[in-house]
Parts: C-alpha cells; structure tokens; sequence
C-alpha cells in the first residue's frame, strides 16, 4: 500500500509541487480530486519538495488533490497485441477497445552501444525518384522532413511508409489536427497496412504535456519488436510540437532559455529520440521518418537547426517538391554504389546542372540576353522538374535513372556534362537518338 | 583521517545534476558515486556551497531518490595511461565500448565501469635507464612495443623535485600492474613505477623543456588544405560549418589521411552513425604510412549524442590527454574533436542547472576561456630528452543555424591558427570540400610558395567579383579578358579545390603531387588566351577541365597520367596567344 500525500504546495502551469518521502526521479504518480485524475511525472526533487509535471494539464488541480506515487517510470506496452491500436499520448487506447497491459517496459531506455552498431546497407526504395536516386533513404536512417505548414508533408509521409517495405509502422503524433489523424487512419486502413501499425496520436486538442510521452512510447516499441527481428518504420510528425512542448515545461520550471525560448538541452532532447534508429546485428532495424515544420521557412529555426546536426540528412518539402538543394541523405554513399553504376553519376550530374539552370533563370529574371548554353540549361532545368522531380512520379530507380540519361542527351552534349570520358561512352545514350530529335 | 568515511546523502535531483549533503569534505572536481539501488553512478562535484554539493552525474539519473547514499573517492576524474590504448574504443569516461558490449549486449548499462587497459596482458619490456640515473618527470625509462611503436614507459608525469632510479627490471615479459621500476627523492621517499598511470583529465601533461612555433605543415592530402589553408604539425585548426556542409566527411577523410603518427578520434555529442564507420571501416583500410590498418594508430573517444550529457563534457578532456601521453613518446599525434560545439552545449546545460548567470545565447560566461585553454593544450614540443613531440588539435564546430557570429565559433576562432569555414553555398552546388576559399585564412605556411599561391587566390578573388558583376550588368556587358578570368577561377575551383573524398587516387593527394599538380594549374593562370567569343571561350574551358579532371582520376606512376598530361599541354597550346 503506498502512501497518499495530500499536500500540493505549489501549482505552475502544468507543474505542481508536493512535499513527499521517497520518490524516485522520473517516477510516475497518479493526481487525483474531485475534478478527475491524470498521471505526472516527477521532473524535480529538492529536499522533501517534489516538482511532478501533469499530463492532463494543471486546470482544475485542487491543493488538497490526493497524489500517489506509483513506484515506476512511464511504462508502455510492447505486445503482439498492440498491430492494428490506435492509441493517445498515455497510451491509453482511442479506439474504442480493451487496453492493453501485457509486456510493460519502462519508455527512455538505454542508449544502444556505439561498439554493436553496424554500417546500414539496406537501401529503402520508395518509388519517388528524388529520393531512390538523390537522396537514397536506407535501412535504420533517421530523416525528418522539413516543410512550412501547407505543404503535403503528412501525405508524403504516408506515400513513403506505405510504399516501403517493412514489417511493421508504428506512428507517433504529436499535437496533429483531428483531421491530420483521420487521414493516416484511413489512409492506412485502405491500403491494408493497419493490421502491421501501431498509432499513438496526440492531437492538437490534447493536453500538452502529453505530446511530451508520444516518441517515447512509439520508440520503446519499436525497439521491441526490432529486437524481434522485425524491420520498424517510426514515424513522427510533427517533432516541432514536441520540442515546443518541451520550451513550455522548461519555461515554466524557470530555466533558463537558451535560444527563442528554448531550453539549452533541446539537443540533446531531440538526440535522444532519434538516435534509437539503428540496425541491429542479427535482428531488426529502427528506421526514423519525421516532420520537423519550419517555422515561417526558416532552416536556422532552433529546432529545425538542432534536428538537422542530430540527423542523417533531410527532405527538404517546397512547394509541393522535394528540393534538391536543402535536402540530403547523408547514408546514401553507403547503398548507392551497389544500386546501379551509373547511380551515382547520374544523381551528382543532374544536381550540379540544376544549380546552374537555377542561375539562368535567375540571370533571365533580370532581363539578360540568353546564351546558347543558358538556352540549353532552361531547357534541361524545366524538363528536370517535370519528369523527375514532380512528387506525381512514380517510377522504380533502374527507370528513373534511364530517364535521366535521356533528359541529358535530350538537352545537352557529353562533353557539357562534365562527366568523366570513360564513363560517358559506358552511359551516354546512343547518339542516333538524339540526332533524329534534334532535327 | 577521515578517507573512508567520506560519503553524503542525495538532497535534491534535477535532470543530471544532484545536490548532495556531504560528512566530512570534499574537494572541487573529485569524482564520486551516488548509490541507487545496485548501481553506482560515476558523478563529479562541480560546486560546492556550505555543506552542499552540486554534481554533475555521467549517467542517466532516473529513480535516485532524496537520501539515498553517495560516495566520495577524492581522486579527480582521470585517464589510464600504458601501453594498449591503440586500437581501442572508449566513451568519454574512457570505459572500453567493446567489452562493454561483450558484458551488457546491445544496450549501454548505467552504472558499469571496466578497466580501460588488459591487465592480463604481458608487454615485452626493454629498459632504458639504470639504476642511479637521475629521473624527471616523463623521462623514458624502457619501452614496449605497441603495434607499429615503442610504447616508452616513462617516469610519471607529476614528479617533482630530484629524483634518482633505485632499481629498474631488467627486459623480460611483465604484466601493466607489475613494478618494473623503484625511485627515490633527496628527502629518502620512494616511489614504485608500474607501466600504467593515471592523469587528470583537465590537467595538461607538462613534463617536457619547452613549446616551440608550430612551422612544419601537417600533410592532410586535401588539396585546398594543404596548398592554400595549411595546417602545421602542432598547430589548431577548426572546421565551423552549417550541417550538411560537409564536416563529417572532412574529418572522416583527415582522420584517414593525414600523416600523423597517431590519430585520436573523439566523437563528442554527435551521431552514432558516424562513428560506426569508423569503427568498422579502420580496421580493414591500410594505412598507407606503415602498410598496416589505420585503426593500429588510432583511438576512438564515443560519446555520442544520446549518451550522457556530461560524460560528453568529459569526452574532449579525456582524447586530449590520450594526445598528449603520445606526444610524450616523441610522436606527431593528431586530434580530431567532432563537435566542440556539442562539447559546448554540455557546458551550458551544466551551468543552466547551476543557475549561473548566463553570458551570449545562455553559454556560461567562462566558455571562452574554457575553449582556450583545451586549443592551448595542442602543440609542438622538446622533450626532457630533446626528442620533438607534437599534438594537433582539429575542432569540428556546428554553429547555430550556421552563423559564424555564434559565440563557440567566435572563441574558437581567437584561439585557432586556420579557419577552414564549411559554406551551404559550397555544399548546395556539391563543390567538395566545401571550404571557402575566399573566406577561410590560415597563419602556418604551407606546401606550396606564398607567391605561387597567390597567383591563385588572385584569379579566385577577380572571378568571384566578375561573376558577382555578372549577375548585375550580365554576361553580355561583361567583356572577354574578364569573362576569360571568371572562367580560370571555375578552373581552379573545379579541378583542384574540389576533391572527390570518395576516389581512391582524388581523395588522397599526396605533397609531391600537389605541387605537381598545382604547377601546371598556375600554367593555365598564366597563359593568354584567344577566342573569338565567349561560348568559345566556355566551351574550351569545359574541354580542358573534363581533361584535368581525367588526370585528377589517374595514378601518378600511371602511363595514363602521363597521356592526360600531354593532352593537356596540347590543350594549352591549342587556344595559347601567339
């Protein structure tokens, strides 16, 4: 029987205060009154004064509200049982069925020891060649997606998960508009992959500090089934909620901010989460998809900032593309030379020209006379965009590099490509083609 | 007196720092255990206020409860010194990732400490040194071999006053704990030297006659490095860049490449990842310097973005000190610290919890001086024994939304002797390494002579104004000769700034090459060219580069080289001004 302590002292946004005996740091409590009851969790100790944050939110708490520590940290569920559930931020199921309580583990485990890791070397084919032939998503990467808000980012994530293959998704959301929810629902459910998701879903109405549970809890079972040989795609969206909910936990426990208001850990905080994608030798994989927005397009936003040194690259959504330029996978070196020859040839060439075509246009914005050469590049530039880069393509790798040999050799000469002799006479498309185009 | 009573109770946790109430005393930076349950959580007191402590705990500090019990060591935080370092892989406390692993399995157990060398192991050692000879601090006394060195076993590094060697092993086969030596001091105290010692971390090893100007380049086969951004052997050089710019695969590449005799790799705060490849690449890569692997010249400090946030803080101090125990051996050793801005960070989430006033974007106040004094640590120097030793310190830093203006890369570039600063614009148009010719400075010389240089920054400098102009009054109001210039800098950029990291022959070009190579670039800075118009004129330029680059891809000794060469000069020749 644990005590109940009956004394909250001090109540600040969401945080209250009681004073008690032996409570662990991290452990949970449950907070109970006349108003309902919510879990919290200790976040400060000092002296006999323990600092619990409140999931549901502090609105209502009475000082005389009963507080009984539970003796453990967040613990969530890792069964079988849990493929098909939709879950909220506490775990706590939100479709309607029985919860579920079997195989608890505690959520924040360990970090997995740089020594087991292995190099990733399984590509991830998508379909979409910006990413198969750019920016090659692979097996056990952490990638977010930055975007503004307007953009299809919650439906390319789902084009991504749907179209990979892995055993199972689990995803996690936070703070996502009501409809953003019934989207991924629906959208899974249609396709048939459902029945190999788990969904916990924070969403926008939600208490706050909920949001704070949802990657934790998406994490700690994937780690899981990972560890039961299972390829695990996680994705989140949107993590610029979760680090906001972060700054207001921090702010209100009188931290000091390090930048816009966020805390000074917010690195490591956000390092923490996504460093759980891994491979694991002799098992499954943990591979990372999330939705970092940016605020007002700003990549120098903190969180967009820390979330891109902490990841292995970026998809960078604009205007309803994938940019080439600000996006980046930084593991595709690792499978991109045993994908096809000409993969990488391909992929450096055509971005090196699109940087130039994107300084014609600049220099045809202003009104300057067009040389042969810029004719060519606009040429290039705008075929570019419309067979490859449109997110409406869908096509395998091998087809998508053979599309662009041919968009090169509709458009310019070997020797403008800057690619090495050798490897034009292996690649180059045969030169009767283009003559008869020409003409 | 009161040693081993030192102990005190947990009063207050926030995040991973604790508030202890202590018994007796306890000293600024020593290193203690808080007890939760089974485990011993490695800390260290980082305040001390009344009969309170605030320390800094290296572990995740979840379930510690008010009251519960904590031990005081009274030793400040420190490395273990002796032969068996290389090849290995610690994190920032130096715990062996390795057996770790083989004891805890995927996931990094708190509260498990390991010895950081084999003590089972038996060295063959060769004395140096006989019995009566004077002793010094960092004097070599015998030596064992290490991999490809002799490991010397030297006097240890806190000696102080006039020693003399009472008696000394003579060579045969004895194990890191044995006694191989015994000295004494004028006063009659004796001291037992094993082959293992330990060092304070935050301490520098200062057991040689004097520091001398860093003057001779470290040799890094980058081209932009060592041609135009040199680094000297002992020597500071940071790489600030925003991410995605390149860091990584620069420091993967100098870490490879660079002709130091050992090369410690700390990986502080950053991604896992990245340090895999190290991990499971060195092993099989020769190294070209000796014929054996990289990894039997390196060692590996881990500790990685979501480890603990403090033994991360630690991780810096613990590869400098491994430096520096090299370079007492009289070798050339060369750090590469991946990211001293995470490093940063650490610093500030410490004083953040601390409360303490908080200086530029909340880092402490003392971050400057902090950064200082680890770059100081990097240097070349005389030994007692005259022999010469040096340490190199490379820091990676990751500003902020990639602004230089920043407070880390601001201290670190007071401190540095060359800036080699990372652009996005650079990176955006895949020119690598994304080095900034034009914004990056160096104050060592380098491999090639300043004047030679500077016809090169020259032409870098009028193109980047030309193509600047270009994009105001346009290609057509732009005229020949400076179109022609603006096309030599786009020559240069592409054909020798920029090296494909990932091309065996272009990732690696050696001195001799270089200003081979350089040589004939400058040749074609300094031809006068004719041509009729400026699509001719793009047109060669395209030509001549796709030929330079082709030669780029050849061996040197290569009968391909030597065909590509002759086709360049005929190249050279073909549009040359009569």
């Amino acid at each position: 029987m644990r005590k109940v302590y009956h004394r909250i002292i001090q109540i600040a946004g969401n945080v209250i205060t009681v004073e008690a005996d032996n409570v662990g740091y991290n452990d949970l409590a449950e907070v109970s009154g006349s108003r309902g009851s919510s879990l919290a969790q200790v976040i400060r100790l000092q002296d006999n004064k323990v600092s619990l944050q409140v999931f549901a939110g502090s609105r209502g708490i009475s000082t005389n509200d009963q507080v009984r520590f539970l003796g453990h940290r967040m613990q969530v569920s890792t069964s079988e049982n849990l493929l098909g559930r939709i879950f909220n931020g506490r775990g706590v199921p939100r479709d309607g069925r029985p919860a579920v309580n079997e195989d608890l583990v505690e959520t924040g485990g360990p970090s997995v020891n740089p020594a087991k890791r292995i190099i990733p070397r399984n590509m991830i084919r998508t379909g979409i060649p910006m990413i198969d032939v750019f920016n090659t998503l692979v097996e056990s990467q952490k990638l977010p997606i930055f975007s503004v808000a307007g953009e299809p980012y919650n439906r390319l994530l789902a084009r991504i998960a749907l179209q990979a293959e892995v055993d199972v998704i689990v995803l996690g959301g936070m703070g996502l508009k009501y409809d953003d929810y019934l989207f991924f629902r629906n959208t899974l459910d249609e396709q048939g992959a459902l029945a190999h998701s788990v969904m916990f879903v924070h969403t926008a109405a939600d208490p706050t500090v909920e949001c704070l549970l949802v990657p934790d809890m998406a994490l700690a079972v994937a780690e899981t089934y990972a560890l039961q040989d299972k390829r695990v795609l996680v994705l989140l969206s949107d993590m610029t909620n979760f680090a906001d909910a972060l700054k207001e936990i921090a702010i209100t426990m009188e931290q000091i901010p390090s930048n816009r208001g966020y805390p000074g850990d917010l690195y490591s905080q956000l390092a923490a989460r996504y460093e759980k994608a891994v491979d694991f030798e002799g098992s499954g994989s943990i591979t990372i998809l999330a939705v970092t927005t940016m605020p007002g397009d700003d990549v120098t936003h903190p969180v967009p900032d820390n979330t891109g040194y902490i990841t292995e690259g970026q998809f960078y959504l604009k205007n309803q593309r994938i940019e080439p330029f600000g996006s980046l996978s930084r593991l595709k070196q690792l499978v991109n030379s045993k994908t096809r020859d000409d993969h990488r040839i391909i992929m450096d060439t055509m971005i090196r020209l699109y940087a130039d075509y994107r300084e014609t246009i600049e220099k045809q914005s202003m009104g300057f006379s067009m040389s042969e050469w810029d004719h060519k590049l606009l040429k290039y530039g705008e075929k570019f965009e419309s067979d490859l880069m449109d997110l409406s393509v869908n096509i395998p790798l091998e087809e998508a590099l053979d599309r662009g040999w041919q968009i090169l050799a509709d458009c310019i000469d070997p020797a403008e490509s800057g690619i090495k002799t050798d490897l034009i006479k292996e690649f180059w498309p045969k030169t009767e083609e283009k003559d008869t185009a020409d003409k | 007196m009161q040693e081993d009573t030192n102990t005190g109770r947990v009063v207050g946790v926030n995040g991973n720092m604790i508030t202890v109430e202590f018994d007796t005393q306890v000293t600024q930076n020593e290193v203690a255990y808080a007890l939760v349950e089974e485990e011993r959580l490695k800390c260290e007191v980082i305040r001390v206020r009344g009969r309170r402590a605030d320390l800094q705990v290296f572990e995740n500090t979840a379930g510690l409860k008010v009251g519960n019990s904590v031990e005081f060591t009274d030793e400040l935080l420190s490395v273990e010194l002796g032969p068996g370092l290389l090849t290995r892989v610690f994190d920032g406390l130096q715990n062996p990732l390795n057996l770790l692993a083989e004891k805890t399995g995927f996931f990094l157990k708190r509260g498990v400490y390991l010895p950081s060398l084999d003590y089972d192991k038996e060295w063959e050692f060769t004395p140096l040194l006989k019995p009566k000879q004077k002793v010094m601090a960092g004097d070599w006394l015998g030596h064992v071999p290490e991999g490809i060195f002799k490991h010397y076993i030297m006097a240890p590094f806190d000696l102080r006053g006039d020693w003399e060697l009472v008696s000394i092993e003579s060579a045969g086969k004895f194990k890191l704990a044995d006694v191989i030596a015994v000295i004494r001091n004028n006063k009659g105290e004796k001291r037992k030297i094993t082959m293992v010692q330990n060092w304070p971390v935050k301490n520098p090893i200062n057991a040689y006659k004097e520091k001398l100007l860093p003057t001779e380049p470290l040799i890094t086969k980058q081209r932009i490095i060592d041609t135009f951004f040199p680094v000297a052997i002992g020597g500071t050089f940071c790489t600030p860049g925003p991410f995605g710019a390149g860091k990584t695969v620069l420091q993967h590449a100098l870490s490879q490449y660079t002709e130091a005799d050992v090369v410690i790799i700390a990986a502080c705060g950053e991604r896992a990842g990245e340090v895999v490849e190290i991990l499971r690449e060195f092993p099989h890569l020769e190294d070209p310097r000796t014929g054996r692997t990289l990894i039997d010249r390196s060692i590996i400090i881990c500790n990685t973005s979501s480890m603990p946030v403090a033994a991360r803080e630690a991780s810096v101090y613990t590869a400098v000190t491994l430096a520096e125990y090299y370079r007492q051996m009289g070798l050339n050793s060369l750090l590469l610290a991946d990211s001293t801005s995470r490093w940063a960070q650490a610093l500030r989430e410490v004083s953040g919890r601390l409360e303490e006033i908080p200086g530029e974007e909340a880092f402490p106040a003392y971050l400057e001086s902090l950064i200082a004094g680890f770059y100081e640590r990097a240097g070349l120097v005389r030994l007692n024994n005259k022999e010469i030793g040096s340490v190199t310190i490379g820091g990676a830093v990751s500003p902020a939304g990639g602004n230089f203006e920043e407070p880390v890369t601001q201290a670190t570039l007071k401190v540095v002797g060359s800036f080699l600063g990372l652009s996005r614009e650079r990176s955006d148009a895949r020119r690598f390494p994304a080095i900034h010719p034009l914004e990056s400075w160096s104050h060592y010389s380098g491999i090639v002579d300043t004047a030679q240089v500077d016809i090169a920054r020259k032409v870098l400098r009028q193109g980047n104004e030309i193509n600047q102009m270009m994009k105001v009054v346009g290609e057509e109001g732009t005229n020949i000769s400076d179109f022609i210039t603006y096309l030599k800098s786009e020559f240069i950029d592409y054909v020798y700034l920029q090296q494909n990291t990932f091309d065996q022959i272009d990732g690696a070009s050696d001195k001799e090459r270089q200003q081979y190579v350089y040589t004939k670039v400058v040749s074609v800075l300094e031809t006068t060219f004719d041509f009729e118009d400026k699509d001719k004129a793009r047109r060669y330029f395209l030509e001549l580069r796709q030929v330079f680059v082709d030669w780029n891809y050849a061996a040197m000794d290569s009968d391909e080289f030597k065909r590509l060469e002759a086709a360049i000069d005929e190249k050279i020749k073909e549009s040359r001004h009569a």
